[in-house]
């Protein structure tokens, strides 16, 4: 059964050097990627009901342990994993959709697949790595491909925006190396159990140093407010696919990565003041620049770091019961926000662009992407019963308890925040889908439907299987909200170290 | 272990001097620093294996005198991934000078578009004032 744990890198891997051979040949590559993406869903389905009675380990290799590559899953990545599988295949067959119409000004499809698989078996390999080294590699990849994927076509917007991204990222992995260093100097080991075990011997300021510099590494992946600059500057230019699956995936994995080496490697001294500073700024600064904003997707990104606040505010508690709040958010965030970039294309593609200056009456002319814009944006403001709601108020809930001034003040920014992304979604609701039809838009859009193109079935669709996948974290409230609560118990009862010190099965 | 001072300050200095171009606004000089840098953290990898021994082959070198083969695989890797961002970031830069003329990282136009409405104080184009009429019609003036 552990072999499992490989198959959806594999599978990943494998698909992308077929889709690369299939290059002449979009539709084997739609169709091997769509397989591959879809196969990865079940795997992941089967890791979480599996991972639910024990964490499962696989020493790749079957290297004298502790010392070869370890693949680990516990609750929590699986279920990382299987949201972020589920949202990645909604956001590839939205391409797919894309592709049959506008292959030639959006993306190149040569590429695009190979590279797409690369960088889900990056986020894959990052959820189930077990040891620190892998980490970064499965960073890197996933890295490179969303290099590639945020030039793709190199138009001057996507250099520019290519520019900072790539700069950026390249200081957080030389960050990320220097830490690794740091960690091996120190212990001997990159082994994350292994590390766990072998910090609690170190003097307390040898390890402060190495979680500080550990939690700005992963902070500036998941764009934690000093470090987010980036985001904002560098999302909004790639085509509408890359750009939700970037914002759905990339930044949780930084905050997988920072709930995994904070609550494993240093249980008992939490950054908690720092964070929740962090916290606040990162939720309150986000929002204010996404209300400043007049164009739809750069206003999105800003939400989308304003929200990683939520994710920190979760962490910063360190109580079981916050964590848990922080899991669950990141599993509403991934699929909520990538529903919105989604849509924001579908807009860009009804309306013409992108901007609320030159957008208006879209509710009128297509009452159905009225309703797909509506429902998440209000999921994303946090309004009962939709699954935001649920999410804030756990972390609500877990902060009232905790009851320290820095709780009650994580608690009332998180308030001011939900209330504030609620005016910036009715900012776009106001300006874009009421209000009076611009003339270009009515002729844009008879001419579009005359020829069936306006609203592609596979774009509709599989925007439309998110929205109700997010429906379904609010039905299934319930069971799933018990599964993370078990996750965060986990992650404060070292079974993650018994588990993979123990030996496990080769 | 005691750690090897000069290995040490060659690092430093690598990576000050990395971190120094980094923030230069042209693209090849980034390269540059990122080079430097990237050699310098692989230098401190070196720091971090202890002290110098033979080379970690089973039957070459006894045990006890084998230098630690573990970080000198991590450091493989990072070289490998350096020339790979290397050739990426050459790439970018040579498409910024076909399209622009140079090679330098950009300032966002929308970010300084708001930056400049907040300075002289006024709406930008897309706030509206919303009054209402009699007819019950929501009238926006702008």
């Amino acid at each position: 059964m552990n072999n499992l744990l490989a198959v959806p890198v594999l599978l990943c891997l494998f698909g992308a050097g077929a889709t690369f051979l299939a290059g002449r040949h979009p539709g084997v590559q739609r169709a091997v990627s769509v397989t591959a993406v879809a196969a990865v869903c079940v795997v992941a389905g089967v890791l979480v009901w599996l991972t639910d009675s024990a964490p499962l380990v696989l020493w790749v290799g079957d290297w004298p342990q502790p010392l070869g590559i370890v693949l680990v899953a516990d609750r929590l990545a699986a279920l990382m994993l299987l949201v972020a599988a589920l949202v990645s295949l909604a956001v590839l067959v939205y391409a797919t959709g894309l592709d049959q119409d506008e292959v030639r000004r959006e993306t190149p499809v040569s590429i695009f697949h190979p590279t797409f698989l690369l960088l889900v078996a990056g986020v894959s390999n990052a959820f189930l790595a077990g040891d620190l080294f892998n980490l970064f590699v499965s960073f890197e990849l996933l890295l490179f491909a969303s290099y590639v994927l945020l030039t793709m076509g190199g138009t001057k917007d996507r250099v520019r925006a290519g520019s900072v991204y790539v700069v950026v990222n390249l200081v957080s992995s030389a960050l990320f190396l220097v830490a690794l260093a740091s960690c091996y100097a120190a212990t001997g080991t990159v082994n994350l159990a292994d590390l766990a075990v072998r910090l609690a011997e170190l003097p307390a300021e040898v390890r402060g140093v190495l979680q500080v510099l550990l939690l700005t590494v992963f902070g500036l992946k998941a764009a934690v407010f000093p470090l987010s600059a980036w985001l904002p500057h560098s999302y909004p230019t790639a085509p509408a696919p890359v750009t939700a699956v970037f914002a759905g995936l990339l930044t949780k994995v930084g905050v997988y990565a920072i709930i995994r080496t904070q609550t494993l490697l240093f249980p008992t001294e939490p950054l908690s003041l720092l964070l929740g500073v962090v916290g606040i700024a990162t939720m309150l600064l986000g929002i204010l620049g996404a209300v400043a904003q007049g164009e739809i997707k750069r206003m999105l990104s800003f939400t989308l770091v304003s929200h990683i606040g939520y994710m920190v505010f979760g962490i910063s508690l360190a109580t079981s019961a916050a964590l848990a709040g922080a899991i669950f958010y990141a599993a509403h965030h991934i699929t909520i926000q990538a529903t919105l970039f989604l849509v924001a294309g579908l807009i860009q593609r009804v309306g013409g662009s992108s901007s609320l200056d030159r957008l208006g009456g879209l509710a009128r002319l297509s009452p159905l992407l009225g309703a797909l814009f509506l429902v998440p944006a209000m999921n994303l403001a946090g309004i009962p019963p939709l699954s935001g709601f649920v999410a804030k108020l756990a972390l609500l809930q877990a902060g009232v308890a905790d009851a320290g001034p820095m709780a009650w003040a994580l608690v009332a920014a998180g308030v001011v925040t939900s209330l504030l992304t609620l005016y910036a979604m009715a900012k776009v609701w106001n300006r874009a889908f009421w209000g009076v039809v611009p003339e270009q838009a009515t002729a844009r859009v008879t001419t579009l439907s005359r020829q069936g193109r306006l609203l592609p079935r596979l774009m509709v669709g599989s925007t439309l299987g998110l929205v109700v996948l997010a429906l379904a974290f609010t039905v299934a409230a319930g069971p799933m909200y018990g599964y993370v609560e078990r996750s965060a118990t986990a992650l404060f009862d070292r079974s993650y170290i018994a588990a993979v010190l123990s030996g496990g099965e080769r | 272990m005691t750690a090897n001072l000069t290995l040490a300050l060659v690092a430093g200095a690598l990576i000050a001097c990395g971190v120094y171009l980094i923030t230069e606004r042209s693209l090849s000089r980034i390269l540059i620093g990122v080079v430097l840098a990237s050699n310098g953290v692989n230098v401190l990898f070196l720091v971090a294996s202890g002290p110098a021994g033979g080379a970690p082959i089973i039957g070459l070198t006894p045990g006890p005198q084998m230098s630690d083969p573990l970080p000198q695989a991590m450091v493989l890797t990072a070289i490998v991934i350096t020339l790979s961002v290397a050739a990426f970031v050459m790439t970018m830069a040579y498409r910024s000078f076909q399209i622009n003329g140079d090679d330098e990282v950009a300032d966002d136009v929308e970010d300084a578009r708001i930056a400049e409405l907040a300075r002289a104080d006024l709406a930008s184009e897309s706030y509206e004032e919303m009054g209402f009429s009699d007819t019950g019609e929501d009238v926006v003036s702008e």
